[in-house]
Formats: C-alpha cells, structure tokens, sequence
C-alpha cells in the first residue's frame, strides 16, 4: 500500500516539476521575445522554414478535408432532405475547426520535430554553450526567432488552407454533387461571418505559438546523445499535439459559447 | 604564486546533482598570463568546474571571481560582458553546423561585438590562418573537416575576439598523437603572442606537461595538489603518481559500478 502511495506520489511529484519547468521556460522566452535585440536573419529563416515550406503539407491536406467534407455532409444530409446545407457545412467547419487544427496537426509534426531535433543535437553537441561563451544569449539566438515565425505563419499559413478546403468543397459540389455554382457561392458568402474567420486565425497562432515552444523546450533540455535527441523530437511531437487538442477546445470555448 | 590580482579565483566552490556531490569545496587560482591543467580522471569534477567559471551551471556554495569580480549570480547583462572576456575551445568543437567555417570564427565577432560582417570576414581569415587552415577551409561547412580541422576552427573560434581568458576543455582528446602536438603548439603560441591567461582540462600527461606553466590535480572535486610543471615527477603525493603514470593500482579506485 505504501509502495503505491509513494509511487503516485512520486509521478505527481515530476508531472509538477516538469510543469514548472515548462512554465519558467515560457516565461524566460516571453521576456526575451519583448526585449531586443533581434536577430532578423534568423527570424526570416524561420519564417521561410515554416510558412513557404509548409505550405504543399497544409494545402494537400486541407484541398482533400473539404472535398470530403463536402461528399459526407451531402450523402449524411440528403437522408432529411438537408443537401442545400452543403456549402455552410464546408465553409463553416472549414474556418473555425479543421483548418487551423490540421494545419496546426501537420506542422507540429514536420516543423516540431524539426526543431526538436536540431536544437537537440545544439545542445547534445554543446553548441548552446558556445553560444553563451561567444556572449550570445541562446533564449533569443535559438527560441525566440522560432516563436515569432510560428506565430506570425501559422495563421497566414490557415487562411492559405482555409480558402484551399473551401476550393475543394466547391470542386466536389459542383462537378460531383452537381450544385449550380453561382448559388453555392452566393451561399457560402452569406453564411461566413468575420468571426468563424477570425477564431480560426486566433487559433492558428496559438498553435503556432506552441508548436515552437514545445519544439524549443524539448529540444533545450535534451540530453544524452542521440537517444535523448530522439526522445525530444518524440516529445515535441507529442505534447504540441495534445496542447493543441486541449487549446482547440478553450479557445472555441471562449469565442462561442455564451 | 599567484599575483595580487588573480585573473580566475574560485574558493570553496560546491556543486551537486541530487544526491551526487560534484565540487566539494574547490579552490583555484589562475594567475594573469598563466597556463594553469587541470589534470584528473572522467567524472571527477572537471568539467564540472569549467561551467561554474563560465556560468552554464551556477555552484550552491562558495564564490568565483574574475578580476576580483564576483561572478555567481551576475544578471544577464553582466554575464555578457564578463563573456566578452572569455574563449573557449570545446573538447568536440561544437561548431556551428548550420553556418560556414568563416562565420563560425567570426560569430563572437558580429553577434556578440556587432561588428561589420565584412571586416569580421576578414578577422575570421586571419585568424585561420594564424591555426594553419586555408582561406578554402573557411568557406566549407563544418561537417565537411576532419577531427584535427574541427579542432583547429575551434582554437580560430575561441581566440577571434582577442579574449583575456581561454578555456581547453580536452585540447587533445581524440586526435591522434601527431595532431595532438600539432594542436598544442598552436595553444602554446596563441597563449604566448596574445599574452592570454589559460585555463585547461585534460588527461592527456603529455599535452599537460606541454602547454602548462602549472598543474593542478583535481580528484573528487577538490584539487589535491598544486604546482609546476616541473615539479609534477617529485609531487610526493600518491594520487598524482598514480595519475601521471597510468597505474591502475593505487590509490584511487575506479568507479567500475555505474
């Protein structure tokens, strides 16, 4: 009995650590993000990185989301006569959930690793502690640039793929489902408010906000050679999905629900 | 022994990991323009101690002074100037493998003296060719030299920005015998031309005997003896003996058990 006292006490004990760990890192990468210098080389880079570069993974996967979100609304609404709501249905879902979500899905998984991995093999390899013996502060030269890209490129990387899952809805609706084209645009305008729009890109840069922070994070406190590298890469991997998940659901909260 | 003003002092230095006591009460001085080795076995501390200096790991107790500056608990800014002072030339190189030989050396140049990339270029060159590399060399990536190459770009890296103060952390270690010496000529001139004091850690009796004025053994986290290279062979002091020449009997025991 008391083994297993001790044994939750233990793991609570480290799930409390790592979270304050986590949280002082945040906090430490937020003070450095408002305070300069910059190093705008560097924060262009990552940009490219993870705006242009992602760009075929986001648009591949959200063209094929609205396609089959179209074919699955029509054949489950056309059961109580509901076809006409297609168009709402794409744009709608689009917008607010599965655009950023995706997006956010796919580059947690090519960009956090990435960064994962190669701020992991910096750290393994003491180039982070280079970097400080050569008066540069790691927090700004390594974490800062990539938090700003993903904030900034996520939501312009989502209102790529928005209009790219609407685009595939419209292609199935109107060559498969044979909708007359001017009425389900006229359609999808009408439904589309500022706000589904809006949330969706909030959400975007959040998620983008984490993707690089738990990519940063994992990769900082790798250690160990290259089985701790891959355990970060793992890890970022991992938790920026699940964080996503969990903020998907708070920011919906916030923004609808009254 | 030591001049009124030392360069390094560290008193009664402690660091531990958990439960595993580290530094346990280290005391060293390095005087200006000395060559100070730190000789003594894997896992004694002396790693350990050269992050204390540099401020990567912060000791629980006791006080490390650079110029008569304190240095423990010194904010952001200040630790960034003290660095100025500072090279360092890793025991793998850590360079950066994101960047080209050239910028590597002159990264200390333009990220933490926010010198012009042109006249840091040139620096950078220079200084190459101060350790023997061609101006070839400097536009490869770093992954593209050998070992004793890398070595080389590191000793560039860590004296580019005319430091007072340079770190060895294993000059010699993994390089084979004839490059070792190549390396520890390199060290002995740059230390003599730049009249800069030096502070290294190794295990290699023949580099130690080469490029220090003093020696000092570190053995579970306290230097156990202290003096001239020349007095190493009469120490008189079993552990030194033991360590100089290689015995596997003696007084100090293997941790075998990990």
């Amino acid at each position: 009995m008391l083994d297993f006292l001790s044994t939750v006490g233990r793991v609570i004990i480290a799930f409390l650590v790592a979270t304050g760990r986590l949280v002082l890192f945040t906090a430490n990468a937020l003070f450095h993000l408002v305070t300069p210098p910059y190093f705008p080389r560097l924060i262009l880079k990552q940009m490219i990185d993870i705006g242009y570069y992602s760009l075929p993974v986001v648009g591949l996967t959200t063209v094929f989301s609205g396609m089959v979100l179209a074919l699955q609304s029509y054949t489950g609404f056309a059961r109580f006569s509901a076809e006409g709501a297609v168009s709402a249905v794409v744009v709608l879902s689009m917008t607010r959930e599965l655009g950023p979500v995706l997006a956010g899905l796919m580059v947690a998984g090519r960009i956090g690793a990435a960064m994962a991995a190669e701020i992991g093999t910096m750290r393994v390899t003491e180039q982070i502690d280079a970097l400080v013996t050569l008066s540069t502060n790691p927090m700004k030269y390594l974490v800062v640039p990539r938090i700003l890209a993903g904030l900034t490129m996520l939501p312009i990387l989502v209102l790529v793929g928005d209009i790219i899952g609407v685009f595939g809805g419209y292609i199935i609706s109107i060559y498969k489902l044979g909708f007359n084209p001017a009425t389900y645009l006229t359609k999808t305008y009408n439904y589309l408010e500022f706000m589904d729009v809006f949330s969706g890109l909030v959400k975007a840069a959040v998620f983008g906000f984490i993707i690089a922070l738990m990519g940063c994070y994992n990769g900082y406190n790798s250690k160990g050679g290259a089985q701790g590298v891959g355990a970060a890469t793992t890890n970022a991997v991992v938790s920026s999905s699940i964080l996503i998940l969990i903020f998907n659901y708070i920011i919906t909260e916030l923004f609808f629900s009254r | 022994m030591t001049s009124a003003a030392p360069k390094i002092q560290l008193m009664n230095v402690h660091k531990r990991f958990g439960h595993k006591v580290v530094l346990d009460g280290l005391n060293l001085t390095v005087g200006k323009g000395e060559s100070v080795v730190v000789i003594g076995g894997s896992g004694t501390g002396k790693s350990v101690m050269l992050k204390s200096v540099l401020g990567l790991l912060t000791p629980e107790r006791g006080s490390i002074k650079i110029d008569g500056e304190e240095v423990i608990g010194l904010g952001l800014a200040a630790r960034e100037r003290v660095m100025m002072k500072f090279g360092m030339l890793f025991q793998g190189g850590a360079l950066f493998d994101s960047l080209k030989v050239w910028e590597n050396v002159a990264f200390g140049l333009i990220q933490g003296r926010k010198m012009e990339r042109a006249k840091a270029r040139d620096i950078a060159f220079e200084k190459l060719a101060q350790v023997g590399l061609t101006a070839e060399v400097g536009e490869l990536s770093p992954a593209e030299l050998s070992g004793g190459m890398q070595k080389r770009v590191g000793l560039a890296r860590a004296i580019a920005a005319s430091p007072e103060i340079i770190f060895f952390d294993e000059p010699t270690t993994g390089l084979d015998p004839i490059m070792a010496d190549v390396i520890n000529d390199l060290i002995i001139k740059c230390v003599k031309e730049l009249g800069v004091s030096a502070l290294s850690i190794t295990h290699d009796m023949a580099s130690a005997r080469k490029i220090a004025d003093r020696i000092a053994m570190i053995y579970k986290g306290k230097i156990i003896w202290d003096g001239p290279v020349a007095d190493i062979d009469k120490a008189g002091n079993p552990y030194v003996d033991q360590f100089i020449h290689g015995r596997a009997e003696g007084p100090i025991k293997m941790e075998v058990k990990v």
